[in-house]
């Protein structure tokens, strides 16, 4: 079992707000995930040439101006660095597979999380509610956002194994199910080079959908796509820089509920996530239908 | 909790689903009456009543709402989770909005109205309860059901009634694929009285002769080797 949750602002006005709206949605899933939780959320892009990458320390201390320091004079190029306890966001003018390498090198503690000119992304082990005061989810602000809270089944309680996964650059996803097939996936994905970072079913479907839009695919495509190449259970919520899409598997066997207004669209694993929106009461609710694709933009 | 006369109310933005459904299974006394406040999309709300009481959820329901009924009449003003009325053995159950899956899973007994769509497993295993859909159901609803009737007044998704024993299945719309063993087969004067009666009950007035029947062809009631596996 697992907690998803999902919100897109529709006006500019209340971007501002998108952490405080989110927040009761996030604690709504706590039953539905206790063992971690973790949320992308979408901003305002930085610079074409930019890219900004979320970090994550664990338990161990880091100097993260020194880092930024560091990192700026050893890739030639400007760094910006904000921190919130052990997660920071590191923005810079090089590529992020750059950063990357450079850090598995000098500071191999460090996790990337996430990495583009939108995503921000934090996750950790604990109630939600205890993630979302560690980083401070109530202001959050963004145009959209993915959550999730997790009850592991078939992997290990671990920041890695947490979601929302990344792949690429401005894409994310969080699931809710079980694939029967990720190490099928994974020996087709492996030898095109792209590399997996623990073993979490969701990583495969991640990278693949990943995979399939960088091979020209927009992600509609590359969902349908899915459908073929994945088996198993899922509702998969995911985030790209402009849009948010949502699916689930034939079956159906996860649920999902859809609040629309004029002001938002909402998605939670269930209607008890929604309950404290503005105005839910005239929202329209609905239940997204098998093997459907749900996307909405910014 | 606020006791008026017959009636009483639980808020449960600030009070316990535990306290309500404790209520629910003690001694009602004289109380005939019980709104259900803020529910909230709460899980198994009024679950296991044995009591000819009325029970009104004021708003949206969680997984399981009046799982395992027995006797009560219980009205949900807004949408209803997974597993709604499942296993219930007496009594009424109305959604006045959609449900999710598995509405009214093996029921014994009672009816349970949804005015909305159905999810998918609408009725699975269905066991003598009734139900009626005001709109569509989901696929695989009735799967392996054995007694009771389906009624959906609206369309069917794919492999309605697979595997099924001796439950009725009637529909006023489209279907879009029978699962295996189930069969279209003539409506009976018996039907259109079932119908009619159900859709009465539902406070509905669609014509009974709309409907049409689907029920086992019962070839898969002994083990057939010459199938192959292939039904």
């Amino acid at each position: 079992m697992c907690g998803i949750v999902g919100l897109l602002v529709k006006r500019p006005a209340l971007r501002e707000r998108l952490g405080e709206l989110m927040l009761p949605m996030l604690i709504g899933m706590t039953e539905r995930g206790p063992d971690s939780s973790g949320m992308a959320v979408f901003t305002e892009p930085v610079a074409a040439e930019k890219r900004k990458l979320s970090l994550y320390a664990g338990a161990q201390a880091i100097d993260w101006e020194a880092l930024r320091a560091t990192v700026a004079a050893a890739l030639n190029t400007q760094a910006e660095i904000s921190v919130k306890k052990n997660h920071a966001t590191l923005t810079t003018g090089a590529a992020p597979n750059a950063v990357k390498a450079w850090l598995k090198a000098h500071q191999p503690g460090i996790t990337v999380l996430s990495a583009g000119r939108a995503i921000d992304l934090y996750k950790d082990l604990g109630l939600p509610i205890e993630v979302a005061q560690r980083y401070d989810f109530a202001h959050l602000t963004g145009t959209h956002l993915v959550g999730h809270t997790r009850m592991a089944t078939e992997s290990a309680v671990t920041v890695e194994n947490a979601h929302p996964y990344t792949a690429g650059e401005d894409w994310c996803l969080v699931h809710n199910g079980s694939l029967s097939n990720p190490y099928q996936l994974r020996r087709e994905l492996e030898p095109l080079g792209i590399e997996f970072d623990g073993d979490c079913d969701t990583e495969a479907a991640c990278r693949y959908l990943e995979w399939r839009m960088r091979e020209g695919d927009d992600l509609e495509t590359a969902i349908e796509h899915g459908f073929t190449a994945f088996d198993g259970f899922y509702t998969f919520l995911m985030g790209t820089r402009d849009k948010l899409a949502l699916v689930r598997d034939p079956f159906a066997c996860k649920p999902a509920i859809v609040a629309e207004t004029d002001d938002y669209v909402a998605i939670a694993s269930e209607f008890r996530s929604l309950a404290h929106l503005p105005d839910v009461k005239h929202a329209t609710l609905f239940e997204p239908k098998p093997e459907h694709i749900y996307s909405w933009s910014i | 909790m606020n006791a008026v006369a017959e009636a009483i109310a639980f808020d449960l933005a600030s009070q316990k689903l535990r306290e309500l459904n404790q209520f629910l299974h003690g001694d009602l006394g004289m109380v005939k009456q019980v709104r259900v406040l803020n529910p909230d999309g709460a899980h198994s709300i009024a679950v296991g009543v044995n009591a000819p009481v009325t029970i009104n959820i004021a708003g949206h329901a969680g997984y399981y709402a009046a799982g395992m009924n027995q006797l009560a009449d219980v009205d949900i003003a807004g949408n209803a989770g997974p597993g709604v009325a499942e296993n219930m053995m007496s009594g009424r159950v109305h959604v006045h909005g959609f449900a999710s899956v598995s509405a009214g899973a093996s029921a014994q007994g009672g009816l349970l109205i949804v005015d909305g769509d159905a999810g998918l497993r609408c009725g699975i295993s269905l066991k003598g309860g009734d139900i009626v859909v005001g709109g569509d159901v989901g696929a695989f609803s009735a799967f392996m059901a054995q007694a009771g009737n389906l009624v959906v007044c609206g369309d069917a998704a794919e492999n309605l009634g697979d595997s099924l024993y001796e439950a009725v299945i009637y529909v006023r719309g489209k279907v879009k694929s029978l699962g295996a063993d189930a069969q279209f087969e003539p409506m009976t004067d018996a039907d259109h009285v079932t119908v009619a009666g159900l859709l009465k009950q539902a406070g509905l007035t669609h014509d009974p002769k709309e409907f049409k029947r689907i029920a086992s062809a019962r070839s898969l009631y002994h083990w057939n080797a010459d199938a192959n596996q292939e039904y």
